[in-house]
C-alpha cells in the first residue's frame, strides 16, 4: 500500500479530486503515483485482478485437450495460447499491484472464492470441437470487450491491455480454423462443431455482463473512462461480427430471433437466460468447483519450489556477502 | 493501514526490453522472481514469446528511485517559457535552406 499520508484539509481534498478529474476530462492517463478517488482505485483492483484470475483459470478447458489435440501442429498452437493465457494473467497481476494490492493478496482472494473470474470457464469443454467455440466465440467476445480497454484511464492497465491484444488475435483465427476445418469434414464432423456452437453461443454473449439497465457499476466505470462502451453496445457489435463469420462456417448460430434489422443498421437477437448468468457467477456452473479445486491444487504443489528458490537465492546473497 | 508490510514470497522486478540492436532498452512491465537469474530467465518467458526482444535488463523495483510525484509542477517548471531552446522558437530564418 502506499505510505501513510498526512491528514489533508477539505480544501486540499477538494484540489486533488478536481486535479484527477481535469485529467480525466482531458483524456490523460492516471499513473500509479498520482492522487487518485479511492472508490476508482478499488474499481480498478477489482476489474483488473478478476481480469487477471480469469486469464489463469482459463488455461484450465483448453490446458486439458493439449495432450488430446489431433496433431502436433494442433498441440503446438494449443500449448502457445495456454502459454500467452499465463503471460496475459501476469501482465494483469503486474498492472495490478501497481495499485497497491500484492501478488499474494490477489491469489489468495482467488484461491479463498472470495475473487471472481469471468463464469465462460466455469462451462465444460467436453469435445474437440470446443477448442474451436472457444476460440472463435469466447475469445472473439473476449477481444471485443479489450480492445476498448487499451484505451482505459489507468496507464498501467491500458498499457497491459495493449500487448495483450497484441497476442489474442491469434487466438480467434485458430479457433475459427478449428472450426472451419470441422465444417469442410464429414457430416460427423460439421455435427460436432454445430453442436459445440450451440452450446458456447449464449454463453460468449453472456461474457459482456448483465444488460445496461442491471449494471451500475459500469455506467461509473464508463464516466472513469476505465470503460468506453456499454456492456448492450459491446454485445450489439459482437453480434453484428460474428454473423457474417457464422455464414462463412456454414453454421447456424442457435438464435431463431436473430435477424437483420435494416432500421436499426444491427441485428436484433433473442433473449439471453440471465438466470442462468447469475447461477453460474454465484458457483452452480458445470465447473466451478473443478476449476477452483485445480487452481488450489496447482498452486499448493508448487509451493515447493517457490520456497525452494527463495532459499537458494538468499543463500546465495549471503554466501556473496560473505565473500566480499 | 497500521498493519505490518505485507511480504511477498517473491520480491517484484522491473523488466526492459531491447527490441533490436541500435535501439534502447524499454520499459516492458514487471514480475516476481527470487533472485537476478531467474528474473532474467522469467522476463524472457513472459515478454519476449514473439521474438520482440535482443537483449533484457532485469532491475529490483526497490532499488529504483524516481522522481517525487507530488513535487512534479515544481521540478518540471524550468523549461516552461525557455522556448528559445527549441529550433521552432527561430522563425525568421525559416526560409533558409539547410538550417
Amino acid at each position: 500500500m502506499p505510505a501513510e499520508e498526512p491528514p489533508t484539509t477539505a480544501s486540499q481534498e477538494a484540489a486533488r479530486l478536481a486535479a484527477f478529474d481535469s485529467l480525466i476530462a482531458a483524456d490523460q492517463r492516471i499513473e500509479p503515483t498520482d492522487w487518485m478517488p479511492p472508490a476508482y482505485r478499488k474499481a480498478l483492483v477489482r476489474q483488473m485482478s478478476q481480469h487477471a484470475h480469469s486469464e489463469i483459470i482459463g488455461m484450465q478447458p483448453e490446458g486439458n485437450w493439449i495432450t488430446r489435440a489431433p496433431s502436433l501442429k494442433r498441440k503446438a498452437i494449443l500449448m502457445a495460447k495456454v502459454q500467452d493465457e499465463a503471460g496475459h494473467g501476469l501482465y494483469l497481476y503486474s498492472a495490478a499491484e501497481t495499485l497497491g494490492t500484492t501478488r499474494d493478496e490477489m491469489l489468495d482472494a482467488l484461491h479463498s472464492g472470495k475473487a471472481k473470474y469471468s463464469s465462460i470457464f466455469n462451462y465444460l469443454a467436453p469435445s474437440w470441437a470446443d477448442m474451436g467455440s472457444i476460440g472463435w466465440l469466447v475469445d472473439g467476445a473476449a477481444i471485443a470487450n479489450q480492445v476498448p480497454l487499451c484505451r482505459a484511464s489507468y496507464g498501467p492497465y491500458g498499457r497491459a491491455m495493449v500487448r495483450i491484444c497484441k497476442e489474442e488475435s491469434f487466438h480467434q483465427r485458430q479457433g475459427f480454423e478449428i472450426l472451419l476445418a470441422l465444417m469442410n469434414g464429414t457430416d460427423e464432423q460439421q455435427a460436432m462443431a454445430q453442436e459445440s456452437v450451440n452450446r458456447w453461443y449464449a454463453p460468449a454473449l453472456m461474457m459482456f455482463g448483465p444488460p445496461d439497465a442491471e449494471s451500475p457499476n459500469s455506467r461509473q466505470s464508463m464516466a472513469w473512462k476505465i470503460k468506453r462502451f456499454s456492456n448492450d453496445e459491446l454485445r450489439q457489435r459482437f453480434v453484428d461480427m460474428i454473423v457474417p463469420q457464422a455464414e462463412i462456417l456454414g453454421i447456424t448460430l442457435p438464435d431463431p430471433d436473430l435477424r437483420w434489422n435494416e432500421e436499426r443498421g444491427h441485428h436484433d437477437f433473442g433473449e439471453l437466460d440471465w438466470a442462468e448468468f447469475h447461477a453460474v457467477l454465484h458457483g452452480n456452473g458445470q465447473a466451478n468447483a473443478l476449476r477452483l479445486a485445480k487452481r488450489r491444487a496447482a498452486h499448493a504443489e508448487g509451493e515447493w519450489v517457490r520456497e525452494a528458490a527463495r532459499a537458494y537465492a538468499e543463500r546465495t546473497a549471503t554466501s556473496e556477502r560473505m565473500a566480499s | 493501514m497500521t498493519e505490518e508490510p505485507r511480504r511477498e514470497t517473491w520480491p517484484l522486478w522491473e523488466v526492459f526490453v531491447r527490441s533490436a540492436r541500435g535501439l534502447s532498452h524499454v520499459h516492458a512491465g514487471s514480475l516476481h522472481a527470487p533472485d537476478a537469474e531467474l528474473a532474467v530467465r522469467n522476463a524472457r518467458d513472459l515478454y519476449t514469446r514473439r521474438s520482440e526482444g535482443v537483449s533484457i535488463w532485469v532491475v529490483p523495483a526497490a532499488a529504483i528511485t524516481a522522481s517525487d510525484p507530488d513535487a512534479k509542477d515544481a521540478w518540471f517548471e524550468s523549461p516552461r517559457g525557455k522556448d528559445f531552446r527549441h529550433a521552432t522558437y527561430y522563425t525568421a530564418s525559416q526560409a533558409v535552406p539547410h538550417l
